[in-house]
C-alpha cells in the first residue's frame, strides 16, 4: 500500500497543470448559442452595449462627454490598446481595469464623483469599449511593475477557498472538457467578458462571475474592485493572451 | 419522495475526529450505522452528497452523470468499505491535488468559508456513513 502511495504521490506531483493552447469559451456553445453571440441583431448583450455607447457620447452636468477627447464611436482610440486591460497605471502605480481607467477618466479629466466598482453604468462603458475592440487579440502583460500583482492573481487562482475547498485551477485546468452533469467545463478564459447569461437572462461582469463561482464553493466572495479580484482578472487576461475579444459573448 | 434530509444535519453538531490505517478509515464515523437507500438518495441530492456532478453510477433514473472523476459503478469490488469511508470524508488524504471535496473534513482547515457553513462539515457523519453504506453495496 505504501508503493500505491508514493506512486500516486509522484503522479500527482509530477502531472502538468498546463494550458497548452488557449480556448475561447465559446467553443463550448452549441451551436445556436454562438450563432447569436456572432449576430449583433439577435445578441442580447447589445442591449448594455448600446447603453454604454449613449453614455459615451452623454455630455456630463458641464457638458463634456468621452466622445469628445476619444472621438465619436471612439474612432480616435487605439483599439488594440484596450485589449491590453488590466495595465499598470503610473497615475495609482498599480494595475488598472478598464472599468478603474474609465472611472479615472470620469473623475480626474471630467470631474465628476466616481462611480461605484460594476454599477451599470460602468459594466454598459466596458462592454461598449469592449464591442468596439471586438477582435483584437488580447496582449495583457505580466513582467515590469505588474509581475507581484500578477503573481498574486495567480495563487488567488490556485488556492483553495469554501466549505467545498475548490480552487479555479480545478475546474478550469485540470478538469476543462470535462462534464460537470450536463454541463461542459470551459477554460474560465475572459476574452467574451462582459457576457450575456441565457440562464439569468442578464449581462454578467467578470467580477460578478468571480463571486458566483466563490459562493457556489459555499466561500465569501470578496468584492467588487476587490484588489483580490483586479489581481485574478490580471492573471486570467494574461491567460486569455492570444485570444480574439468576443463581447459581449453569450452563455447558456 | 423528498425525504426529510434536515432530521439528519443537527446544527452545531461535534465534529467527529477520524483515524486513517492503511489507508482505510475502517471504522464508521461515531460507531454510527448507515442506510444505503437514504445514501442513494443522498448522493443523488445537489445539495447533499451530489456525487453524479462528478461520476458515474448506476442511477438510470437521472440524467447527465458528470466525467470529472471516475465511475463509481462496481466500486465495492475494487475498494474495501473503509477505503471508500476515507474517500468519502477526505481524498486529499490519498491525492493532495484532487478537486474532490472532503465530505467530512476538519472544517478547521478550509478558508474563507461562507457565514452559513462555517465551522461544519459538508455532511453530518450519518450522511457520510449512509453514502458510505450505499457505496459499498455496489458489488
Amino acid at each position: 500500500m505504501r508503493r500505491v502511495l508514493i506512486m500516486v504521490f509522484l503522479f500527482v506531483s509530477v502531472a502538468p497543470v498546463t494550458v497548452a493552447e488557449p480556448v475561447s469559451g465559446s467553443a463550448f456553445l452549441s451551436e445556436e448559442t454562438r450563432a447569436m453571440q456572432e449576430d449583433t441583431f439577435a445578441n442580447p448583450g447589445m442591449e448594455m452595449v448600446e447603453h454604454g455607447r449613449m453614455l459615451f457620447h452623454k455630455p456630463d452636468e458641464e457638458g463634456h462627454a468621452c466622445a469628445d477627447c476619444h472621438g465619436e464611436e471612439g474612432w480616435l482610440m487605439d483599439k488594440s490598446r484596450l485589449a491590453g486591460y488590466p495595465r499598470y497605471s503610473e497615475y495609482l502605480e498599480r494595475p488598472v481595469t478598464l472599468q478603474q481607467q474609465a472611472n479615472v477618466c470620469w473623475e480626474e479629466q471630467m470631474d465628476n464623483f466616481p462611480y461605484v466598482y460594476d454599477c451599470k453604468e460602468l459594466v454598459a462603458l466596458e462592454s461598449y469599449l469592449k464591442f468596439l475592440a471586438r477582435g483584437e487579440t488580447i496582449h495583457v502583460r505580466s513582467d515590469g511593475p505588474v509581475k507581484p500583482f500578477y503573481e498574486a492573481g495567480k495563487r488567488l487562482y490556485h488556492a483553495r477557498f469554501g466549505q467545498l475547498d475548490m480552487a479555479c485551477v480545478h475546474c478550469h485546468d485540470q478538469h476543462q472538457g470535462q462534464r460537470l452533469r450536463a454541463q461542459t467545463l470551459s477554460q474560465g478564459q475572459i476574452n467574451g467578458f462582459p457576457v450575456f447569461r441565457l440562464s439569468t437572462g442578464r449581462i454578467t461582469s467578470l467580477h460578478r462571475r468571480f463571486s458566483e463561482c466563490l459562493a457556489s464553493f459555499r466561500s465569501e466572495p470578496f468584492l467588487p474592485g476587490s484588489d483580490e479580484y483586479i489581481n485574478l482578472e490580471l492573471y486570467l487576461g494574461v491567460r486569455s493572451n492570444g485570444l480574439k475579444i468576443e463581447t459581449p459573448a453569450v452563455r447558456e | 419522495m423528498l425525504l426529510p434530509f434536515t432530521v439528519a444535519v443537527a446544527a452545531g453538531e461535534p465534529y467527529l475526529d477520524w483515524r486513517v490505517e492503511n489507508a482505510a478509515i475502517n471504522s464508521p464515523l461515531g460507531g454510527l450505522q448507515g442506510n444505503p437507500s437514504r445514501g442513494r438518495e443522498l448522493v443523488i441530492a445537489r445539495n447533499k452528497g451530489n456525487c453524479l456532478a462528478c461520476h458515474q453510477l448506476p442511477i438510470a433514473e437521472e440524467p447527465f452523470h458528470g466525467t470529472v472523476g471516475p465511475s463509481l459503478v462496481g466500486l465495492a469490488s475494487r475498494l474495501s468499505e473503509g477505503e471508500i469511508r476515507l474517500r468519502v470524508v477526505d481524498e486529499k488524504q490519498l491525492n493532495p491535488q484532487t478537486v474532490m471535496p472532503g465530505y467530512y473534513r476538519d472544517p478547521a482547515t478550509l478558508n474563507q468559508v461562507a457565514e452559513a457553513y462555517r465551522g461544519r462539515t459538508l455532511l453530518s457523519a450519518q450522511e457520510v456513513e449512509d453514502i458510505v453504506a450505499y457505496l459499498a453495496s455496489l458489488k
